[in-house]
Formats: structure tokens, C-alpha cells, sequence
């Protein structure tokens, strides 16, 4: 435990650099404007911003990176309560409540709970995730390859059996991925393998910002033309005053939901962890239990403060729930810490246990950052609240091609060869339809990021037990990895096999009992 | 062909995109092959066989859609609405042609000896067409940010980032510039 703090101690000391510090307040604010314009969210921004930060050491990167999640998260709040429209997926929860608020007059009430609850939820979490860590970290550093091939599986196995969408497009979206990531140079015998139309190309392989920035770029702008065409371009920003005795009675009113708001960041936190669930369920259900919590469950829906205070605690929380799965054992728990994870293996860094050995700077350094972004992040978001509904205002016309500019310099900057800019237009439209069809992408981009790794540890065990595929089940930890996920990835089938079970039971009792 | 794009159901975009992608699967199992795909002793599963097996399970999976759209299972295989309600396919269409012709502007697309305008030529037009034809500024607002959105994105990504971005023919034009950020 003292150790603990130790390590933390020294985070801070690297956390607190000036330059470091520059950095979060930097990304705290850049990522609270990018969370703030509707269509746009922490995946967004991490992707798009990620090829900035080649040119300061890995700390600085992640540091500045985390930020802009941490920032984006907080801003999702603002349009979702402003204009109704969430700003990203993780947002949704709270235009329930959030945007009935706005319309009473109530904005500036709603936006400092959600301040308020995302700083609750930050700083919860992150006080859950110093303690995790390190022992799960302990325990994954006798991992080998059967267990991290065993993980990763899992990290698939989740999006199949909890993503909720089409099965057979899960799937697919899962492969093409991980297809993708083989472009280039076979790993283990240097052949050129996947080059399509022998274009050079491709020899340096596809980098998962291409596919990144294509998809959260370029497809979710095309995606946000055709919403915003559809709304006929009119924003519908609330009115919002905003006075020091208005904030006052807000704060004091914001403390009385504390249940509430400590019940969405522990279970946001806990559903961040999982991989494919993150803070879109996370904030859903904090929403729900919330609801049932309340004592006045009728005002749910209608404005209430509790409704925006559940999610948007619980998004947070999430968000950072997220991180622990990556730093400790390498898999990530969202798109935006798939992308963070790529940006570390691009730094030169190995993502998983052995970093907190190797790395500890970068990972206490990353921790203590999560305690300064969420207090920076929490002073940004009131104080720049008049700002954000000037920027709001801004035409959509006049945002969408400067975001444009920013993926098409993004998609060039990592591999500096047009053929990328190229992939990535391909990659966003082709996304944009995927989308259109319902065929999840966020599997996609985990899988680009996670193939190289994949296949290696696949190929190593395979190579262990010479070619006997009972490796996975026969070691300790890799064996009840490898089962939960195969119980996972057959959820879906047997769910409807369960109601159906259950359900005859009730009839049956039901029938019993007239 | 764009009429028949605009009047597409949902229905009819799900099963092209979904042969599409089946025809895609198959190539990429075939690209894979050229590599080993058995077991080679000593090394372990040959080079093709983990994009192989994966495409195969693509070609699985496209398949499975195919048999659902048949049967009419889900939302999408059961959606004969316009996969574009009325008026929304050309703002989108515009959008991604513009792009487009905004990157093969940049570095030309290897055709009649045309080396691009670079980025920075390249920029100006699609902002300047972006917030004209799509957005309707005014001639003021289009040609201030045709001109800001290029100097800022030099100045940030060139200057103080070191990315320095394609610029084709126009290269020679920001010898001067060069010179005068760094020759001072």
C-alpha cells in the first residue's frame, strides 16, 4: 500500500512537470470543445489528434492524449444538453434529462451537474484504478503467449456476446480488421504477404490510424452532413444565464444527489473494464439503477438533476475504467483506448504488464495525470461554458471542413505517403456505409490495433505445443480465460435458447396459479 | 448510376454491400494463399494462415448475412425505406467527392504527368467550395477561411510541428517561406 503511494508520488512529480502540465490543460481543453460539438467525441479527437504527438516524449503523449479523453468526456455533456444532439454515443444518457432541463431554463443548472458528477465520477475511478492496477498487473506478468492470445480472444468474445448488434456483421467487422493489420511483412518470416495490386503501399503495412481516421474522421462527418441535412442545418441552442449565486445554489443542490452520483461512478467504472461495453452502457445502466433509486422516480425523464448526475458520472468513471485493462494487460476496453494502446506500440512502448516494470514513469506518470486532468478539466468546463455556446453557434459548415483538414493532415502525418490519404478516404466511405448498415465498426479498429499482437501470440503458443490448439485451455490462467470467452461468444445463441426456457417455466407457473 | 444509388432501398444496399464483401473475402483467402497456409514443422502455421483462416470466416459471416437477408431476418434484411430519405444523398455525395478530388488534387493520381498543386493548393479550393456551394457564405466568410484555415494549418502542422506536407508543383514557392522561418 505504501508502496503505492510511493509510485504515485513520483507520477506526480512527472505529472507536475511544467511542460506536462501545459500538456493537460492543453488537452483538457481541446478535447472538451472536441466532446462538445455534436457528432464528435473522445474516439474522434483521440484519433484525429493522435499524429500531433510524435513529436514530445511518450509521457507527454499519453499524458496529453488521456487528457483529451478526460475533456471530451466532460464535453459530450454540452450539446447533449445545449442542442439536444449527444455529443458522442457516451452522451446519450444524458440528453434525458439534460435537455428537458435546458428547455426549462435550467441549462446552466444542468451543465455545472454535469461538471460536477464527471469530476465525482473522474476522481472515483481513478482512485479505484491506482489500487487495481498494480496487483493485476502483478498477477498478468506471468502471463505468456497462450494467455495473451486467451485475452484477446476475450476482448472479441465480448463485443460478440455483449455488443447487442448483428451477430454475423460483428464478426465480420472483427476479421476484416484483424485481415487488415497482416498487410505488409509477415512478422515471423519477413515475406511480403497482402499486397494488393503489388502497389508499394502496402509494404509498410496499413497503420490503424488509416483506418482510425477514416472511419471516426471522414465516416462520422459524412454520417453528421446527412444528420445535419436531415435537421435542415438550424441549431436549436438553448439559453443559458450563468451567475455566481445561480452556480452557488446549483452546487449545494448537486451535493443531495450524492448517492446517486457515487452509485453511476462505481458502476461506470466496473463496465468500463469490460472491453466492447465501456461508457455508452455504462451510462445507460447508471441511468437505469439511478432511476430506481431516486425517491422521485416520476421526475426521471422530465429534468431531473439525478438524470443527468447517474450518466454523467458514470461515463467518466468508465472512461478511465477503460485504461486499467490496457495499462495492466495490454487489451484495451474502448475504441479510445484501442487507439491509445496503437499510439504507445507507435512511441516504442509494449503495451501490458511489463511496462509498469519497465516504464514505471510513463504508467504512475499517466495515473497521476488522470488526478490533474479531472480537476483541470472540471475549472475548464465551468469556466468555458460561454465559449462552448459560442462554438455551438459556429455554422456546421464552417466546422466540418477544418475537422476534414485536420484527418486528412492526420491520415499523411504517420507514414508521410498519400496512399494512406487515399486508404483512409476509402476506409471512411466504405465505414460511412458500414454504418449506414448497421455493421458495428468500433470492432474493426480494435482488431487493426490488436492483429499485430494477436497473431504473434497465436502463432508462439501454437508453436510451443507444436501446433496442439489445447494450449489454450490446459495452463492456469489461459484455460478459464479461454472458456469464459467461448461461454461469451456463444451468448447471443444461447440467450434466446434461456427466455425461451424461462419463459415456459412462468407460463407453466402462471398457469399453475389460476 | 447516381439515380439508382439515390433511390437504392436499404434492403437492395444490404445485399450488394454484403456480395461485395463476400467477393471481397474470397480474394483476400486467394491473396493470402500465395503464401504457405499449412503447418510448416519447426515454424509453426506458415505465413498465409492466420489472414487465410480469418478471411475465411469473413466469407462465413457474409454468408450468414446473405442467408438472413433471404429470409428476411432483422431490421436491415426487412428495411424497404430509402437507404437516402429525400434530398440527403447528394449533400453526402458532394461531401466525399470533394474530398476526393481534393486529395487527387494534392499529388496528382500518376495520370498525364500532372504532379498536384500540393496541399496547400489543394486546401483552399475544397474550403473555399465547402463553405460556398454547401454552406452559402458569404464571398467574406468563404475566402477568409479559404485563406486562414491553410496559413494556420502551415504555421502549426510546418512550423511548429515539423510535418511537412505534400506540395507537389507548388514546392518551389515555399522556398522563400522556408527561408524566411528558418534563415533568420
Amino acid at each position: 500500500m505504501m508502496e503505492i503511494f510511493g509510485l504515485l508520488g513520483q507520477g506526480f512529480t512527472v505529472a507536475l512537470q511544467p511542460f506536462n502540465l501545459t500538456l493537460i490543460i492543453l488537452g483538457c481543453a481541446v478535447g472538451l470543445f472536441i466532446g462538445a460539438m455534436p457528432g464528435l467525441g473522445s474516439v474522434n479527437g483521440v484519433a484525429i489528434l493522435l499524429p500531433l504527438t510524435f513529436l514530445v516524449p511518450p509521457e507527454g503523449a499519453i499524458i496529453f492524449l488521456a487528457a483529451i479523453y478526460y475533456g471530451a468526456m466532460y464535453g459530450g455533456a454540452v450539446s447533449s444538453i445545449m442542442l439536444g444532439i449527444p455529443g458522442a454515443s457516451t452522451a446519450v444518457a444524458t440528453t434525458f434529462d439534460g435537455r428537458p432541463m435546458a428547455k426549462q431554463g435550467m441549462a446552466d443548472k444542468a451543465l455545472t451537474t454535469a461538471a460536477l458528477a464527471s469530476f465525482v465520477g473522474g476522481t472515483i475511478s481513478v482512485l479505484l484504478f491506482t489500487f487495481f492496477a498494480p496487483p493485476l498487473a502483478h498477477v498478468a506478468l506471468t502471463f505468456g503467449a497462450p494467455e495473451e492470445f486467451a485475452l484477446m480472444m476475450l476482448a472479441f468474445a465480448t463485443f460478440v456476446g455483449l455488443g447487442g448488434d448483428d451477430l454475423a456483421k460483428t464478426i465480420f467487422s472483427i476479421c476484416i480488421g484483424l485481415v487488415l493489420a497482416a498487410v505488409g511483412l509477415d512478422i515471423m518470416s519477413g515475406e511480403p504477404r497482402l499486397i494488393f495490386g503489388n502497389i508499394t503501399g502496402f509494404m509498410h503495412g496499413i497503420n490503424f490510424l488509416v483506418l482510425a481516421i477514416g472511419i471516426y474522421g471522414i465516416g462520422e462527418m459524412l454520417w453528421t452532413v446527412e444528420e445535419n441535412a436531415k435537421a435542415g442545418g438550424k441549431s436549436m441552442l438553448s439559453e443559458a444565464t450563468l451567475t455566481w449565486a445561480r452556480t452557488k445554489t446549483n452546487i449545494r443542490e448537486f451535493l443531495g444527489t450524492w448517492k446517486i452520483t457515487t452509485m453511476g461512478s462505481v458502476l461506470g467504472y466496473f463496465v468500463g473494464i469490460l472491453p466492447a461495453a465501456g461508457a455508452t452502457p455504462g451510462s445507460l445502466m447508471a441511468y437505469g439503477v439511478g432511476k430506481q433509486m431516486s425517491k422521485t422516480p416520476e421526475k426521471f425523464g422530465k429534468g431531473a438533476m439525478e438524470g443527468v448526475a447517474a450518466p454523467e458520472a458514470a461515463n467518466n468513471a468508465a472512461s478511465t475504467g477503460s485504461m486499467l485493462p490496457m495499462l495492466t494487460l495490454g487489451i484495451p476496453g474502448s475504441p479510445t483506448t484501442a487507439i491509445l494502446l496503437g499510439g504507445m506500440v507507435i512511441w516504442g512502448l509494449e503495451p501490458g504488464p511489463a511496462l509498469f516494470e519497465s516504464h514505471p514513469d510513463f504508467v504512475w506518470g499517466l495515473i497521476a495525470s488522470l488526478y490533474a486532468a479531472n480537476l483541470f478539466a472540471v475549472i475548464l468546463n465551468i469556466l468555458f461554458i460561454p465559449a462552448f455556446i459560442w462554438v455551438l453557434k459556429l455554422p456546421f459548415t464552417i466546422l466540418a471542413p477544418i475537422i476534414l483538414t485536420l484527418c486528412l493532415v492526420g491520415g499523411y502525418a504517420p507514414t508521410k505517403d498519400m496512399h494512406d490519404v487515399w486508404l483512409m478516404l476509402l476506409f471512411g466511405i466504405v465505414g460511412y456505409l458500414m454504418r449506414k448498415l448497421d455493421y458495428p465498426v468500433a470492432p474493426a479498429v480494435l482488431a487493426i490495433v490488436l492483429g499485430p499482437l494477436a497473431e504473434p501470440a497465436m502463432r508462439q503458443s501454437l508453436l510451443i505445443s507444436s501446433g496442439d490448439p489445447m494450449i489454450f485451455f490446459t495452463r492456469t490462467y489461459s484455460g478459464p480465460i479461454m472458456v469464459v470467452a467461448i461461454i461469451l461468444l456463444f451468448l447471443p445463441a444461447l440467450m434466446p435458447l434461456f427466455r425461451r426456457l424461462s419463459g415456459k417455466k412462468a407460463s407453466k407457473a402462471e398457469g399453475g396459479a389460476s | 448510376m447516381f439515380a439508382g444509388i439515390r433511390e437504392m432501398t436499404v434492403r437492395m444496399a444490404e445485399l450488394l454491400l454484403a456480395l461485395t464483401f463476400a467477393a471481397l473475402s474470397a480474394y483476400l483467402m486467394i491473396k493470402s494463399a500465395e503464401l504457405p497456409i499449412g503447418w510448416i514443422p519447426d515454424e509453426g502455421p506458415g505465413g498465409g494462415a492466420w489472414p487465410f483462416w480469418l478471411s475465411a470466416v469473413m466469407l462465413g459471416s457474409c454468408i450468414w448475412v446473405l442467408v438472413n437477408w433471404v429470409l428476411r431476418i432483422g431490421p436491415v434484411a426487412n428495411n424497404d425505406g430509402p437507404l437516402f430519405e429525400a434530398g440527403m444523398f447528394a449533400p453526402v455525395f458532394l461531401v466525399a467527392a470533394a474530398l476526393t478530388i481534393c486529395i487527387g488534387l494534392i499529388e496528382g493520381i500518376g495520370v498525364g504527368g500532372f504532379g498536384g498543386i500540393g496541399f496547400y493548393g489543394a486546401l483552399p479550393l475544397f474550403l473555399a467550395f465547402y463553405l460556398k456551394v454547401m454552406g452559402n457564405h458569404s464571398w467574406m466568410t468563404t475566402i477568409l477561411t479559404a485563406v486562414l484555415v491553410p496559413v494556420v494549418t502551415f504555421l502549426f502542422f510546418e512550423i511548429m510541428l515539423k510535418i511537412t506536407l505534400p506540395k507537389g508543383m507548388t514546392d518551389p514557392l515555399f522556398i522563400p517561406v522556408y527561408a524566411f522561418f528558418y534563415g533568420l
